[in-house]
Formats: C-alpha cells, sequence, structure tokens
C-alpha cells in the first residue's frame, strides 16, 4: 500500500516510515524539516502542507493511506502560526484526502486533548469532550485540530479515519513534550503536586501507529502504553533533580536558570493527572507495547544522561587553562 | 495487600507502596494508642472481590475515613485497602491531593467508583457526603440525607454493600460552629471549629461497627423512588446499628 506521512521529519514518524516500509509497504513523506539519512526508497518532500507542491505530492502520487503527525506543540512554535499549522494543516489533509482519493487517514492527536483538572476522572476514555481548555489556551488549536479530524467520521464516510490520541512519547530521540521536559539537570514540579504521567516508548507509538495503518480502524482512539507514573519518580529515575517551587514562584522563573520553557498553561498538568483508558485500542487492533516503563525511562537516560553541572565543566575548563590542578 | 505494584512500587492508579507505608505507619499508631477503635464485625468483609463500605460521617475532620481505612488494613486478613471516594476539593488542595491519591482515596465521581469496583476493589463511602462532617456535637449520631449515587453504582456493578456505624467521631471533634466563609477562603466547604477552637482530634474511644452484607437487585438505571427505596434500607440499617451500639457504648459491646 502507498502511504504518505505528514511531517516525516519527526523521530516517531521516522521510526513509523521505517516500519511501514520494512512491512512491505510504499512510504513517503512530506515535512518542511530535512530528513538528513532518508533511506532511499523512501520518498521525502520538503515541502510545506499548506502549499501547493504539497498538492501536487496527493495529486502525483496518489496515497492510499495518509498518516497526518503534521502538528506541533507549544513548545516549538507559538500564536497564530500554531494555529495556521495545526488547525490549518489538518483541514488541507482532509480535504486532499478527500479529492485524491485516498481510503485511509490517520491523525495522530495527543492525550492532552482531555485537559487536566482536579475534578476530572483519572483515566479518560474517548467520549470524553476536552475539559478545562479555558486554563490553557496554547491547548486550543490542538483540541479544534483533533475534533476536525473527528468529524471527518460522518463527514467523509467513504475515507476510513482513525484518530489517535496518543501519550507522551520517551525514547533515545529524547523529542516530545516529556522528553524536552526532563532534558536538562534540574526539572521543575508544582510544590505539594505530584500529578501521574503516562508515557510510552517511540517505537511502540511508531508500532501502534503501523498497526492503525494495517488494520484500518474507523473511530476515535486512545494510545498508551505501560501504566502512568507519578512524575517524581519519572525524574528520579531518569536521574534527574526534581525542584519542587511553590506555583508563584514557578510562574516567574520558568525558562529561567536552567528549567525547561513552558507555556502558562502547561502548569496545570504539572498539577493534575492527564491518564487516558486504551483498553478500546487495544480491542480494536491486538496492540500489546513491548517497553515497559521501566525500559523506556531508560532507553531514554541511557541516550540522554543528565547534563554535568555548570561547576563541574568550569573546573574543568580551569583545569585544562592550568589555573588549577 | 495484593495491590499491582510496578517495578518502582506503584500501581496503576498511583497508589505508592512507599505512601502506604508512612500512612499506615502513623495510622496505626492513632488507631490503637490514640483513638484505642474498637472493631466489630469486620468478617462481613469479604477477603477478596470486589465490596462497599457505606456507613456515617462522624466528626468535624476525616478521622472517620481515616479509622475505616485503617480498620480494613489492621483487622482483615489478608489485610485491604479501602478506597475512599472523597470530596473533590481534597484534589485541588497542594500535599493532601498528593498524600490522597498516593494512598488510593480519589474524588467521588461515578468514573472512579466503577473502575475501581470492575477491578474487585473495595470502596469506602460516606452517602452523607459534606453535609455529614458538618454535623454539630448535639447532632453528632444522626444521620443526614444520603446520596444516592452509591446505590446505582451498586445495583450496576452487582456490589454487595457493607454497611457500619462510626461512633466517637463527634466527641472528637466536638465541632460547636462552621466556619463556611472562611471554608471558602481556604478552598474547602467550611471549617469546623471546637470549643477549644482548632478541629484537632480528642483522644477519645472510636468504634466501628460493621453489619452484614445487603445485596440489590437491578441495573442501576430504576427509577428514583425504587433506588430511594432501595438508599433508605441502607440507611435505616446504619441508623440502626449507631442507635444500638451508642447506648452501650460505655458499657461494652452485646452481641
Amino acid at each position: 500500500m502507498k502511504v504518505l506521512i505528514l511531517g516525516i521529519g519527526g523521530a516517531v514518524a521516522q521510526r513509523v516510515a521505517l516500519r511501514l516500509r520494512d512491512s512491505g509497504h510504499t512510504v513517503m513523506g512530506i515535512d518542511t524539516r530535512p530528513w538528513e539519512d532518508a533511506p532511499a526508497d523512501v520518498e521525502v518532500h520538503e515541502v510545506d502542507l499548506r502549499k501547493r507542491a504539497a498538492e501536487d505530492v496527493f495529486r502525483t502520487r496518489r496515497p492510499e493511506a495518509v498518516v497526518h503527525m503534521a502538528t506541533v506543540t507549544s513548545l516549538r512554535v507559538q500564536g497564530e502560526e500554531r494555529h495556521r499549522i495545526n488547525l490549518g494543516g489538518t483541514r488541507v489533509v482532509f480535504e486532499h484526502c478527500r479529492a485524491y482519493g485516498v481510503k485511509h487517514a490517520i491523525f495522530v492527536g495527543r492525550h492532552t486533548f482531555y485537559g487536566a483538572a482536579p475534578d476530572s476522572a483519572l483515566y479518560h476514555t474517548e467520549d470524553e469532550p476536552p475539559k478545562e481548555l479555558a486554563s490553557f489556551p496554547e491547548l486550543g488549536d490542538l483540541v479544534a485540530a483533533d475534533l476536525y479530524a473527528s468529524t471527518a467520521l460522518w463527514r467523509y464516510p467513504e475515507l476510513t479515519t482513525s484518530v489517535l490520541r496518543v501519550s507522551y512519547t520517551l525514547g533515545p530521540s529524547a523529542q516530545g513534550t516529556l522528553a524536552t521536559f526532563l532534558r536538562g539537570r534540574r526539572v521543575p514540579m508544582v510544590a505539594g503536586y505530584d500529578p501521574l504521567f503516562q508515557f510510552m516508548h517511540e517505537d511502540d507509538v511508531a508500532a501502534a501507529i503501523a498497526l492503525t495503518v494495517d488494520k484500518r480502524v474507523r473511530g476515535v482512539f486512545n494510545v498508551a502504553g505501560p501504566q502512568p507514573l507519578p512524575l517524581s519518580v519519572i525524574i528520579r529515575h531518569a536521574q534527574r533533580q526534581p525542584v519542587p517551587l511553590p506555583m508563584m514562584v514557578l510562574r516567574q522563573l520558568i525558562g529561567r536558570f536552567g528549567l525547561p520553557r513552558l507555556p502558562p498553561g502547561a502548569l496545570y498538568h504539572l498539577q493534575y493527572p492527564i491518564v487516558v483508558d486504551a483498553r478500546a485500542f487495544q480491542q480494536a487492533t491486538g496492540f500489546t507495547f513491548r517497553y515497559d516503563e521501566v525500559q523506556t525511562i531508560q532507553s531514554f537516560l541511557e541516550a540522554h544522561p543528565p547534563p554535568r553541572p555548570r561547576r563541574e565543566e568550569l573546573f574543568d575548563k580551569l583545569e585544562a587553562l592550568g589555573v588549577l590542578k | 495487600m495484593e495491590l499491582p505494584f510496578n517495578a518502582y512500587g506503584v500501581d496503576p492508579y498511583g497508589v505508592s507502596k512507599k505512601h502506604l507505608r508512612v500512612f499506615f505507619e502513623v495510622m496505626a499508631f492513632f488507631y490503637r494508642n490514640y483513638f484505642r477503635v474498637r472493631c466489630h464485625g469486620i468478617e462481613h468483609i469479604p477477603a477478596r472481590g470486589r465490596a462497599m463500605v457505606v456507613g456515617n460521617h462522624s466528626g468535624g475532620v476525616a478521622v472517620d475515613g481515616a479509622m475505616v481505612i485503617t480498620s480494613a488494613f489492621l483487622e482483615m486478613e489478608p489485610p485491604r485497602l479501602a478506597q475512599g471516594m472523597a470530596e473533590k476539593f481534597i484534589n485541588a488542595m497542594p500535599v493532601a491531593s498528593t498524600w490522597a491519591s498516593r494512598c488510593g482515596q480519589f474524588p467521588g465521581l461515578p468514573e472512579h467508583a466503577i473502575r475501581l469496583l470492575e477491578e474487585d476493589r473495595l470502596l469506602m463511602i460516606f452517602p452523607e457526603g459534606a453535609r455529614g462532617t458538618a454535623k454539630l456535637y448535639p447532632q453528632r449520631y444522626d444521620l443526614v440525607e444520603f446520596g444516592t449515587g452509591f446505590m446505582r453504582l451498586a445495583l450496576k456493578t452487582r456490589t454487595p454493600i457493607i454497611p457500619f456505624g462510626f461512633l466517637g467521631g463527634g466527641a472528637a471533634i466536638p465541632t460547636i460552629a462552621n466556619l463556611y466563609g472562611l471554608g471558602r477562603a481556604l478552598g474547602m466547604p467550611y471549617v469546623p471549629v471546637t470549643p477549644y477552637v482548632l478541629p484537632v482530634p480528642l483522644p477519645v474511644p472510636l468504634e466501628i461497627h460493621y453489619g452484614e452484607p445487603m445485596h440489590f437487585e437491578g441495573t442501576g438505571n430504576e427509577e428514583d423512588s425504587v433506588i430511594l427505596g432501595y438508599v433508605e434500607q441502607v440507611k435505616e440499617r446504619i441508623a440502626g446499628i449507631v442507635e444500638k451500639r451508642r447506648h452501650e457504648r460505655w458499657r461494652g459491646v452485646e452481641p
């Protein structure tokens, strides 16, 4: 089958591409980012999804399945541009799918769709609406893109649509919201709160998406791997230093003193958990994860050991200069 | 306890071995030495499988809930973790939210209750809710209006209800007034006031009496009048336990 992956430059998307290629599919991709060492049999088009050149790929290559992973989180792009990419891009994808006879469209969304709130159920099921958008407006365009993709289920009945709400990914590439958050030596927490975080290995995410292509399941599905863990446990086992700060202080310090940059709404996600119930996806596809929570954290840690303290680096340089012996 | 802890000592709901150890070490002291809790009828709680312990609120703070959880842990063999359906405001409070969830006490949402019961866990429910803890000293043995959600859940999940009466909480925290304004400012329903101002529990002996399990047949989608009838039966059973035991409280328990 001919599969077109949108956003193929991402770490997980590349894994999906390789996995699909290995199982005999013809794989193509679109991204504005380059894929330097892309295999020769994976055709990569460095174009903007919203431009004419991308439509040409649909028109000339006629993919049978499209995996839409070209959405961005608030950490990389902000404001109007994000809206254009996430919502405008998703609209364009479904229009092209309809116009050029694509049989199966897969929208890869995020489990943060459900939002974090003190009165939320611990395990969210697919039929729940997005809650607490008011507290995290930066998430609005991703939620809108997810809902737009979901409407394709009834707007385009001839197109099999799968909307996947995937939990955080962690793994050797250290890409994604949680991995970016954990990269530094110190990881902030909101004092007095320790929410559960749900994550899965990026290979497992790729396997789940590839399985969706093969099984051609129709509907909205939560995708999750091993059981969730408290944030403090993840930080400690990733050999990082948890820094619990009162909310008022954290708001001021975020992005400074080696702490990661976060949009204000994301701080709510450091207070309350977002955990999804992925039983429907498991039943529909037979998906089972390969990496448990211990192996997943370990794979991240091996690829990204905690950065050395600046003081040590400074002493090394002074030693190299001969100032210290 | 047979909870599915992973390699990090955490179960799929975030219940943590480390937190449970600290919680039960502290609570065992209060249970045995401070409140000298007398627990009767613990054999009515099944050793495994889904069940709901349903009882009256007694005392202005959650001493009753903590002691019921501790009784299921200390008095049962093998011990069980009773998981409370807590007030939602607890989850919004720093520290309390973390400790409550690490010890298996989740906000009282039907989604949580159904999921936990389907996994054959033991739920602890106070159908009086926050109204129950707001009772003043003179009303300490009275029961206020029961919610009906627990009965629909019991029917839907075919769960036996083990009624219990809790005695002594009203004397341990003799509430003379509730400050609703201050409570709202602090993010909780109210702040109880005792004659010595702070709602610190006194070392008064407490009693928990578990009754025989009650089984109800249905789907959980019955008319309100049917559900209210069932709820009234549970309320009457609890009121009966409290009424009988309050008179023999200082005389010793008759079988």
